[in-house]
């Protein structure tokens, strides 16, 4: 699947991962420090993914 | 996962509240905790008008959008800090919302004043970030006061205060410890009431409320902030959060409640005066923030140049 990673703006491509959980772990981000965005709607942890999909990660952190 | 009030599929999971949503169930969630935060503080009067410091970030425009929707009168106030392209956008993603809801915003250019935040940095040879926090509190008490305003309001989530809480503790700030209140008495008759209604909210729900209600606002991070302090100190929360949910909540909320008043004697007696150039109140003969204006003056003059930031 293509996971484009916001605000950094990268886009990587990730096979093989079924899940929202699967993701994250594979990125090594922690949960609840990023919306994870499928079109329209946001993923909770539990939610499968396939290959063919686009994602994004978006960080909710923000100051400084 | 299922929506835990409706059984609906659910859009967000909530660890810290043991709880999942459906986007419906967390608007009502959202906005009642925002609402009770404002309520039990007593953080806005009936009638009062509240200046709403927004940033085109996602929590100071959620916070405005919560107070507008549920008729408290609002005037946006937007600081264009001058830091090039990331400023313009600010500025832009401020206009396009209040514009979208038929929202008042009002705006101050910092360069077109040639004073800019890079440009106030340099002259004070101070970080960026300190530059611009002195410079925020003199815009938004000034802006308060000439839009009639007895409450200032801004975006300050639960992430925020817990980093801000760890460092002051880390550091033993006391007096700042004795100051760090969701809701703020104005010490002086020029000022007016700071009031944080976010302060229990998390990031991820002024995160995940934004992106739910189509906000189109500023995703990524004031460049000045790469290396912050405070960054580093919620990397330190979110590892502790994930461990052991509801930690944040439990951290800001006690301290409030329970552990801020131990600081209380330590809160310097100061009262405040005016400042001789700018008239607002200061605890000198001139306030912080004409005092930065001085030093950049100075070494303008000192070096025969106009500095100016870029963009």
């Amino acid at each position: 699947m293509k996971v484009r990673i916001t605000p950094q703006g990268r886009e990587i491509e990730v096979t093989g991962v079924r899940t929202v959980h699967g993701l994250l772990a594979h990125l090594g981000v922690l949960e609840g420090t990023v919306l994870v965005i499928r079109g329209e709607a946001l993923l909770t942890t539990d939610s499968q993914l396939a290959d063919d999909q686009t994602i994004e990660i978006r960080s909710v952190v923000s100051g400084g | 996962m299922k929506c835990t009030r409706c059984r609906d599929s659910a859009e967000l999971k909530l660890r810290a509240h043991n709880a999942a949503f459906c986007r419906t169930c967390f608007f009502e969630f959202f906005e009642r905790r925002v609402l009770r935060a404002i309520e039990r503080g007593r953080m806005i009067e009936a009638g009062e008008r509240v200046l709403v410091a927004v940033s085109g970030g996602k929590d100071s425009l959620a916070l405005w959008d919560v107070l507008a929707r549920h008729g408290y009168a609002t005037v946006g106030f937007h600081l264009a800090l001058g830091i090039g392209e990331y400023s313009a956008r600010s500025r832009e993603a401020c206009q396009r919302f209040a514009s979208e809801r038929g929202l008042q915003l009002e705006v101050t250019d910092l360069r077109a004043q040639d004073i800019a935040v890079p440009d106030l940095a340099w002259a004070a040879r101070r970080p960026a970030c300190a530059a611009c926090g002195t410079a925020k509190r003199h815009f938004f008490d000034q802006a308060a006061l000439d839009h009639g305003c007895a409450v200032l309001a801004t975006g300050h989530n639960l992430d925020d205060e817990a980093a801000r809480l760890l460092g002051n503790l880390m550091h033993w700030q006391t007096d700042h410890l004795a100051r760090q209140r969701p809701v703020l008495p104005p010490p002086h008759p020029r000022f007016v009431r700071k009031v944080k209604p976010l302060f229990l909210t998390s990031e991820l729900e002024t995160a995940s409320w934004a992106f739910m209600r189509g906000y189109d606002y500023v995703v990524e991070e004031c460049p000045n902030a790469v290396g912050a302090t405070q960054l580093t100190y919620k990397a330190a929360l979110d590892k502790i959060e994930a461990a052991s949910p509801g930690s944040k909540l439990f951290f800001v909320r006690d301290f409030v409640e329970r552990g801020a008043a131990f600081f209380e004697k330590s809160a310097a007696d100061r009262s405040a005066g005016v400042c001789t150039s700018c008239g607002q109140p200061s605890f000198g003969e001139i306030c912080g923030f004409c005092s930065l204006r001085a030093q950049l003056e100075r070494r303008r003059a000192a070096r025969g140049e106009t500095r100016r930031a870029d963009g």
